[in-house]
């Protein structure tokens, strides 16, 4: 049991900033409306009620309202996913100590457990939060929602959010982000694309990383490429490598363009 | 093991509908899952025992309904019955195609127990 709210559930969700005491969000703790309707005709045994509801109808709702925040406030938020090891935190390290003179930066961090990445963005002075998923796979729009409002982000900024490293169940969660952003290196599979195709099929943009190691590997980026635009004809691409920094520019000209 | 999370807004939606219509128990729950949804039936199954213990989904019988997915190509238009995200227009062997059916994630119903 959990010692601060007495919770059966050892694996809820966490916020916090680095330094911060754990609080817990529960998974359920989303605002219902909680009307109550008393109706007058009551239902019977076997009575059908048609629905036709989405599933992820909560999901989504939260999302366009965290996506009406962020239009209101003139906020671009990017949701950056991949599977682990990419290099997502590593690109925003270096995007973040280029551009921190530039843009007024935020960031959400999202992993099952530890404050590792947090702590490594703290480091570069952007304001960050940590989203500890416990069990869960994905971050989802509440989780943003709530780590939003503890970063209290001012107008104009940009949002990054460092989803759970993971190709496969992101994909089906919108956040509420105006661009989607999936990463492959190099050293990873060109065959990525087709394997996990929902990531790919939602994203906007796909960032090719680490290419400076592309001499070592067998890694055929226009094949990876091709793959790609079979699942999404619309995507675009921009190869870089964050340790050298090799195509960040043609990053960084992106993130300007998507904010207008 | 996103189904998980799938699982649990459906319990979430019945727990609302019941509480709506004064309803204690659902004898049944009628799902449209499209086949390129990225739901896995089994991986829901398998969740389900565990969300919606407690619930008013306890008993009901989970009834899931596949949806096919069909493409349309953007080249030549054709609609077909797609297997992937990525399958070729079987027409002109296009990639340039859309989704037009395939990703439902749909309770369509819920039936009353009392």
């Amino acid at each position: 049991m959990c010692s601060t709210c007495g919770c059966e559930n050892s694996n809820d969700v966490l916020i916090m900033k680095p330094g911060d005491k754990p609080v817990h969000h529960h998974h359920h703790d989303h605002e219902h409306h909680g009307h109550h309707h008393d109706h007058e005709h009551g239902h019977h045994h076997g009575d059908v009620i048609e629905l036709e509801k989405d599933i992820l109808t909560v999901n989504n709702m939260l999302a366009e309202r965290n996506r009406g925040y962020f239009e209101a406030k003139n906020i671009t938020a990017i949701n950056l996913v991949s599977s682990p090891g990419s290099g997502k935190t590593s690109l925003l390290e270096k995007t973040l100590t280029d551009l921190k003179g530039k843009f007024s930066f935020y960031v959400i961090e999202g992993d099952q457990r530890t404050m590792n990445d947090a702590e490594r963005i703290d480091k570069t002075e952007i304001p960050v939060v940590q989203i500890n998923t416990g069990q869960g796979c994905h971050l989802d729009s509440n989780m943003i929602n709530k780590a939003v409002k503890q970063l209290n982000p001012v107008d104009n900024s940009v949002i990054f959010i460092e989803n759970v490293g993971n190709l496969v169940c992101p994909a089906m969660f919108d956040l509420g982000e105006k661009s989607r952003v999936v990463i492959i290196s190099v050293t990873e599979g060109d065959d990525k694309p087709v394997k996990y195709p929902d990531m790919f099929a939602s994203a906007n943009l796909c960032i090719i990383n680490k290419t400076d190691l592309l001499p070592y590997v067998d890694f055929d980026t226009e094949k990876a490429k091709e793959y790609a635009l079979r699942v999404n004809p619309g995507l675009e691409f921009i190869e870089l490598s964050a340790r050298t920094g090799e195509g960040m520019e043609t990053w960084y000209n992106y993130l300007e363009k998507i904010r207008l | 093991m996103h189904e998980l999370s799938i699982a649990m807004s459906i319990v979430d939606i019945a727990e609302e509908e019941a509480k709506k219509a004064n309803i204690k128990k659902f004898a049944a729950i009628e799902l449209e899952i499209g086949t390129l949804s990225g739901i896995v039936t089994e991986a829901l199954d398998f969740a389900w025992q565990e969300a919606v213990k407690g619930s008013v989904l306890q008993d009901a019988e989970l009834k899931v309904t596949p949806v096919k997915a069909v493409a349309r190509c953007n080249d030549c238009g054709q609609n077909f019955e797609a297997q992937t995200l990525y399958d070729a227009c079987p027409g002109c062997g296009s990639y340039f195609t859309r989704l037009i059916k395939g990703k439902e994630m749909k309770i369509k119903s819920l039936t009353v127990d009392f």
